[in-house]
């Protein structure tokens, strides 16, 4: 209904650092001269449930909340967790997931298997799909914390803003120390 | 100069810079953050209290005083706080007093939905509310002045969406000009005896016409005139909802949702044809419309339970012919594993509550993380209703009981929620003998809400040093002659306490004393050695699964035979209780 929003969808399990990726998009769009709404579940959820973070930008923004079917972009952490959430997407949008799985309760408890093939699902309902191994380009920067850093930067290029823009917002989000590694992070996640 | 702001983050700034001297508050999901945010502005005496009837006295107290005074809280945090509320509206004020309620339609967090508007009216204090970032810190600094204006208690009403959703807000400078504190006798205000209330009540009434009046020229309530066919009263986050929804709509935005403005809704409503009113949970708004004599349709539309959304919204007003049906959705995938919220690797709950599901014990929960251990497979729940309730109504259910019956009841709640409001319940307990048993999860934080320091932690909000309640002394000062601390972490030890104390036709308390794993800090939670699975020794026989750890994985055999078990070098913190489960001695430290 509102062409001039782009809704983008983080989601994941809790303690994955979501809020904190979806802090980032933010702060980058804000910089970046656009209204910016962001919503998200805290409390009960984080105690690794299934978490989702809705960041819409614009002109102006009203509702905090994507609206259902409405999501041009969904930024996936988790596979499983990444399929849940395509029903939220309008037909076309792009899909960038991180090539990780973490298993559910019954999963773990040996009773249900954990759903086979999920990138070709995704790619058959969202040919515009980027499966990214996260951890392991993050380990080439220097830390495997710096996962989400790497989606980042693959899931910047997909939206318009400078990179500099990208910049100033990480050394603002993101401690001193770490600084440097997530900033090659960055890098090597808008080259994919 | 601009900033994203959570709403939570934007009440806390709006009431530093209306000049606010004194917070206090309970953590509550979603309200919590407010006071941590309001505990950076150091020119603010910001403190945890124990429970949220505390936390309004405090902020009365200090509003008395003549400071500018914050209480912030959940929705159901205001049922406990109702007393001081109902009558500090008569009082009214001297310094600004500001009550913050958050609401949580959905229960993302919450036991309850309550709608947190029929406080507002039930106690006669008016309620503003918020619809993004912007408006929680403007709202938040017009409410201390509306204090004082009218001379009354100002509650803010927030919800999840506002409290947990971010926006662009501009910020602005902290007022120095405010009268400093001071002692002012001033009895037929101050002291509600029969006398002096009956003198105040008609000035409560007067205030609330006063009010709405105020309501009808006020900018917080503003009509938005566009399509002369549909008219929407909202208010809130449904403002932004009906906005995305029905974007030709004319909209009378309320900034205050009571008292209610007359006039401007009557001048609203003939400015359209159809008049509709949009709000989440009860039809609040709409009751009040109807008695004014205007048509309106309301909750024939909307669900009285749950949040709202645009896409909610629009089928609603699809669905009743109002605007065109709606494109179908995208399709939705096939059903996959759910991921429900569970206790973490290393909590110290999940001993006690294999335990309890062992000794076959009727539980009667509380508040917190540990009412996960209803989920499977614990499955060592059996009650929850609300903050100290456990200990009270396993009292109460002894009473209705045969003494076979009894001896399964135990009542399970953390130190931080015994704190709040468990106290009267076990002195309850100890005096009237009721033979039941209680276990205090003493984990040292209030965990559930994000680890805020309670009266037994040893700190206080800013991070200081304090006195620390002692759990075992207090149990006994209040009668209870059987008191034992239990390492959760030691599964037989558990159990003997479970037992001994469950067969005891008296009043018991078990303590346990491991620290929640995600507090930080040299003296709290300790990892141990972590631990894997023997794939040599390991059966396959699922013990160890029992206790539901995320650290542990079944991986079948592709083979057909059968599984093993798997445990996350990452994930496992080393507390052994699996270990203890595993009669084969096939978990041991990694090497």
């Amino acid at each position: 209904m509102n062409a001039a929003v782009t809704n983008i969808l983080l989601v994941g399990v809790g303690g994955q650092g979501i809020l904190l990726a979806s802090e980032i998009l933010s702060e980058a769009f804000m910089l970046a001269g656009f209204d910016v709404k962001k919503s998200e579940i805290h409390g009960m959820s984080q105690r690794g449930g299934s978490v989702v973070s809705h960041v819409r930008f614009g002109k102006e923004v009203y509702s905090p909340v994507v609206p259902e079917g409405e999501g041009d972009v969904l930024f996936g952490f988790e596979l499983l967790e990444t399929y849940r959430y395509l029903s939220l997407l309008k037909p076309g949008a792009t899909v960038v997931a991180n090539d990780y799985k973490i298993a559910p309760p019954s999963v773990l408890l040996g009773q249900a298997a954990y759903p086979a093939d999920l990138p070709g699902k995704i790619r058959a309902r969202f040919p515009d799909f980027l499966l990214v191994d996260g951890q392991g380009l993050a380990l080439q920067a220097g830390d495997v914390r710096a996962a989400n850093t790497v989606m980042l930067g693959a899931v910047s290029k997909r939206l318009q803003i400078e990179p500099a823009v990208w910049q100033q917002a990480l050394e603002k989000m993101v401690p001193k120390k770490a600084l440097d590694i997530n900033l090659k992070a960055f890098t090597m996640g808008r080259e994919l | 100069m601009k900033e994203i702001l959570s709403g939570n983050e934007a009440i806390a700034r709006g009431a530093y810079e209306a000049g606010c001297l004194v917070a206090s508050a309970y953590p509550g999901t979603p309200s919590t953050e407010i006071l941590e945010n309001v505990a950076t502005y150091r020119e603010i005496n910001a403190s945890w209290a124990p429970n949220e009837k505390v936390a309004l006295e405090v902020a009365i107290g200090a509003s008395f005083g003549g400071a500018r005074a914050l209480a912030c809280m959940k929705h159901v945090g205001v049922n406990v706080a109702a007393d001081p509320l109902f009558t500090a509206s008569y009082t009214g004020v001297r310094g600004g007093l500001v009550l913050v309620a958050a609401d949580d339609p959905e229960m993302h967090s919450s036991q309850d939905e309550q709608d947190s508007r029929n406080y507002a009216r039930f106690a006669k204090v008016p309620m503003l509310e918020p619809a993004d970032s912007a408006e929680c810190l403007a709202f938040t600094r017009l409410a201390f002045d509306l204090s004082e204006q009218f001379d009354t208690p100002v509650m803010l009403r927030s919800c999840t969406r506002i409290s947990h959703g971010k926006s662009v807000v501009e910020l602005g400078e902290r007022r120095t000009d405010l009268p400093a504190p001071k002692l002012v006798k001033d009895a037929p205000k101050l002291v509600m005896l029969p006398g002096n209330a009956r003198v105040r009540h008609p000035l409560v009434e007067e205030r609330s016409v006063k009010l709405s009046e105020y309501g009808d020229a006020a900018a917080i309530n503003r009509m938005e005139i566009r399509s002369a066919e549909i008219g929407v009263i909202c208010a809130g986050v449904t403002y932004q909802y009906v906005r995305e929804a029905l974007p030709e709509a004319s909209v009378l935005k309320l900034g205050m949702v009571w008292p209610l403005p007359h006039n401007l809704i009557k001048e609203f409503s003939a400015k359209v044809k159809q008049l509709f009113v949009v709000e989440e949970l009860d039809p609040f708004i709409e009751d009040q419309v109807k008695a004014l004599g205007i048509a309106c349709q309301g909750k024939g539309l909307t669900s009285l339970c749950g949040e709202l959304s645009p896409g909610r919204i629009r089928t609603a007003f699809a669905k009743a012919g109002i605007i065109p049906a709606v494109a179908a959705e995208t399709a939705a995938a096939e059903p996959v594993p759910s991921r429900p919220p569970n206790m973490c690797p290393g909590c110290p709950h999940r001993g006690l509550f294999y335990e309890l599901n062992r000794a076959n014990a009727y539980v009667t929960g509380d508040i917190g993380c540990y009412t996960l251990g209803f989920m499977p497979p614990l499955n060592a729940m059996d009650t929850c209703v609300c903050m100290g309730a456990s200990i009270s109504m396993g009292s109460g259910i002894v009473r209705a009981l045969p003494p076979e019956e009894q001896q399964r009841v135990v009542a399970v709640i953390g130190d931080s929620t015994f704190l709040h409001t468990g106290l009267n319940s076990l002195m309850e307990m100890a005096w009237n003998k009721a033979p039941a048993t209680v276990v205090i999860l003493d984990n040292r934080i209030t965990a559930m809400t994000g680890r805020q320091e309670n009266p037994a932690s040893g700190y206080t909000l800013s991070g200081e040093e304090a006195h620390e309640v002692n759990i075992p002394e207090l149990c006994r000062a209040l009668g209870v002659k059987h008191v034992r601390v239990v390492d959760p972490y030691d599964l037989e030890a558990t159990r003997q306490a479970l037992i001994e104390e469950m067969s005891r036709p008296e009043p018991s308390v078990i303590i346990t004393n491991r620290p929640c794993c995600l507090i930080k800090g040299a003296d709290r939670f300790e990892k141990g050695t972590i631990l894997e699975v023997d794939q040599g020794k390991c059966t396959g026989c699922k013990a160890c699964l029992r206790i539901g750890c995320p650290a542990i994985e079944w991986k079948p055999n592709p083979d057909g035979n059968k599984g093993k078990a798997f445990i996350d070098p990452q994930l496992c913190t080393g507390c052994t209780v699996c270990q203890q489960l595993c009669k084969f001695n096939a978990i041991g430290g990694r090497k």
